[in-house]
């Protein structure tokens, strides 16, 4: 009658049953001997300084503003730039990890980046491309089919979606080109 | 030098990038070996993850060998073949000097709440990732270790996130001998969960899934009793009628953000990214879980809210813990079972692809095609 009385579940496998069956059984079985155990205590790192040297700032370098300086290291890869770097910008400025904004923006500036991004790199002799870009072609050396479908999976209910979101962004770039370019051809008759 | 790049939502390619430069003293530079996509690259690659911008290179799974180093650099040398913990991290802040060295709080301006990891967009600082040719690494004399003789490359690359993540994961559950034990999700990190809650005493070890290729890896690698959850009406229940109506002791959520289960979640989560993560493993690790006991979260999830069913779980007293892993602490315990033949942690190696394919390698081990589990990407066959 568990768990309406006091009584404990039986246990499936003897101890000697387990550390015949499985490698290693019970190797870590003392809880304070577990590397993660205790959660705080101080271990020897490697680090040879007490603050580290600081890596210079090129540029300027957002960060949040729950910081009280800018960290000494930093990654340095894609700068802000564009409408996006602005938006991203805003966002690293007026709204702290606590509110909403702050990441709403920032999803928000990832995906004026997606469009951004894809209506530049037409103007480059290595344009986007949906096809190869997405490793559709998978599907076909991968067995697409065999491995998705009556096998009791239950992403297929939403697989239509991904085309979808792989193809929105051209369409959203294509829409902008076709518009700027309308414009641009109206300005000029 | 070749490098995968991000291009948006689903896309990415492989692009000539400049070779990465010192930028600090304790830099090195590493060629990189080997590397691998993780369950948490999906999350970028879907366009999850807040500040993930066009351009960026992705893989915080990597090993290689040093190529160049800073100034101040003392524990490292050209030549030496190394393995490179997936959290970059200073070893001196508050935080890292109390070992908690995912929570570092020197190498990332862009975030507070998340400390720095190898091409895991701007919210975790902004670093270039390991999916290319050479990569930077900051703190060559923290992060980094020798990789000793005798371990293959393979598993010193599944040392780097997965194998640490799902030891992690089973400590985080406080695993007492005897205790019934149920992961969710039976990626790489589930089933390196389900296998070392084992080491831990466990008395019974549950793994749930919808995929049966990875459920089938579930009983073979790890010895678990599976379920596909997509067979149940309402998996919670099923797992209360198998123990007893009581409940398992520990719960261990490893899936994250992209769980599916739950159309409406995972449809406003991961298409729609109106959630910060689709808590559906989680919320069923809370209600399966009996009152009193563990969920232990590895699984990821973005900065923004989720639905999560927080009441129950205050209700239910449960204790949650979790965190990103804190790598290098794991490895030497880890070394041991590897080395006293507990476990190998390239058996979940199902797919080696050259850098050249990377955006067929996203979009086989994302859509879960021709049974992948871990995927490593070969950069030198570029
Ligand atoms: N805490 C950390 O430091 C850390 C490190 C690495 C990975 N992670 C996270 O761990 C998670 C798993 O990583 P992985 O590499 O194993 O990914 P993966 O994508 O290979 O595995 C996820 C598995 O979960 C399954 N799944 C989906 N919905 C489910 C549900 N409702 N119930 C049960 N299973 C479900 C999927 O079918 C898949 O097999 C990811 O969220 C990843 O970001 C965290
Ligand atoms: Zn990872
Ligand atoms: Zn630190």
């Amino acid at each position: 009658m568990i768990p309406y009385t006091k009584e404990a579940p039986q246990q499936i496998a003897s101890e000697e049953e387990l550390r015949a069956r499985i490698p290693g059984w019970g190797a870590d079985l003392d809880r304070k001997d577990r590397p993660a155990v205790p959660r705080e205590q101080s271990l020897t790192t490697g680090a040879h300084w007490e603050f580290p040297d600081r890596q210079p700032e090129k540029g300027r370098r957002e960060r949040s503003v729950e910081h009280r300086f800018l960290t000494p290291v930093f990654g340095t890869t894609v700068p802000l730039k564009g409408l996006s770097g602005g938006i991203r910008r805003l966002a690293y400025a007026r709204y702290s990890e606590g509110r909403a904004a702050h990441w709403l923006l920032l999803i928000l500036g990832d995906r004026v980046d997606a469009v951004e991004s894809h209506v530049a790199s037409l103007a480059t002799r290595r344009p986007d491309e949906p096809i190869t870009q997405s490793g559709v072609v998978s599907e076909l050396s991968h067995d697409g089919l065999r491995s998705r479908f009556g096998r009791g999976r239950a992403d297929v209910k939403h697989v239509w979606l991904d085309p979808v979101l792989v193809v929105g962004p051209w369409l959203m770039a294509g829409g902008l080109v076709f518009a700027l370019g309308r414009t641009v051809v109206r300005a000029l008759r | 030098m070749r490098a995968m790049v991000y291009r948006g939502p689903y896309k990415v390619r492989v692009e000539d990038k400049e070779v990465p430069a010192i930028e600090h003293p304790n830099d090195a530079i590493v060629r990189v070996a080997l590397a691998a996509i993780c369950g948490s690259d999906l999350h970028l690659y879907h366009g999850m993850m807040p500040d993930t911008r066009v351009g960026s290179t992705f893989g915080h799974e990597f090993i290689g060998v040093v190529e160049e180093v800073g100034g101040s650099v003392q524990n490292l040398k050209v030549g030496d073949r190394v393995m490179v913990p997936f959290n970059v991290y200073c070893g001196s802040c508050y935080f890292c000097s109390r070992g908690l060295y995912s929570n570092c709080h020197n190498v990332n301006p862009n975030a507070t709440a998340v400390g720095g990891i190898y091409g895991y967009s701007h919210t975790c600082g902004g670093y270039d990732g390991g999916q290319s040719q050479f990569v930077r690494v900051p703190f060559a004399d923290v992060g980094p270790m020798v990789i000793p003789e005798w371990l293959s490359d393979e598993d010193a690359l599944m040392m780097t996130d997965a194998l640490p993540t799902g030891y992690f994961g089973a400590q985080l559950g406080d695993i007492e001998q005897g205790d019934t034990v149920v992961v969710f999700g039976a990626g790489p990190v589930g089933l390196f969960a389900a296998r070392s809650a084992w080491f831990m005493g466990a008395g019974r070890v549950i793994v749930i899934d919808h995929l049966d290729y990875r459920l089938q890896k579930a009983r073979d690698f790890a010895f678990a009793e599976t379920y596909n959850f997509n067979e149940h009406d309402d998996v919670v229940v099923h797992l209360k009628k198998i123990t007893d109506y009581l409940g398992a002791d520990v719960a261990i959520d490893a899936v994250g953000a992209e769980a599916d289960g739950n159309l409406l979640q995972h449809i406003t989560s991961a298409k729609l990214k109106l959630q910060g993560g689709s808590p559906v493993a989680l919320n069923w690790a809370i209600d399966s879980v009996r009152k009193g006991g563990t969920v232990s979260v590895v699984g990821a999830y973005g900065p923004m809210f989720s639905a999560v069913k927080f009441g129950d779980a205050m209700n239910k007293g449960l204790t949650l813990r979790m965190n990103q892993t804190p790598v290098k602490r794991q490895w030497p315990r880890l070394l041991e079972h590897v080395q006293n033949g507990h476990l190998k942690p390239s058996d979940l190696v199902t797919h080696r692809i050259p850098l050249e394919h990377i955006s067929e390698g996203y979009h086989i081990f994302s859509s879960k095609l021709d049974d992948c589990i871990k995927p490593v990407i070969v950069p030198e066959a570029a």
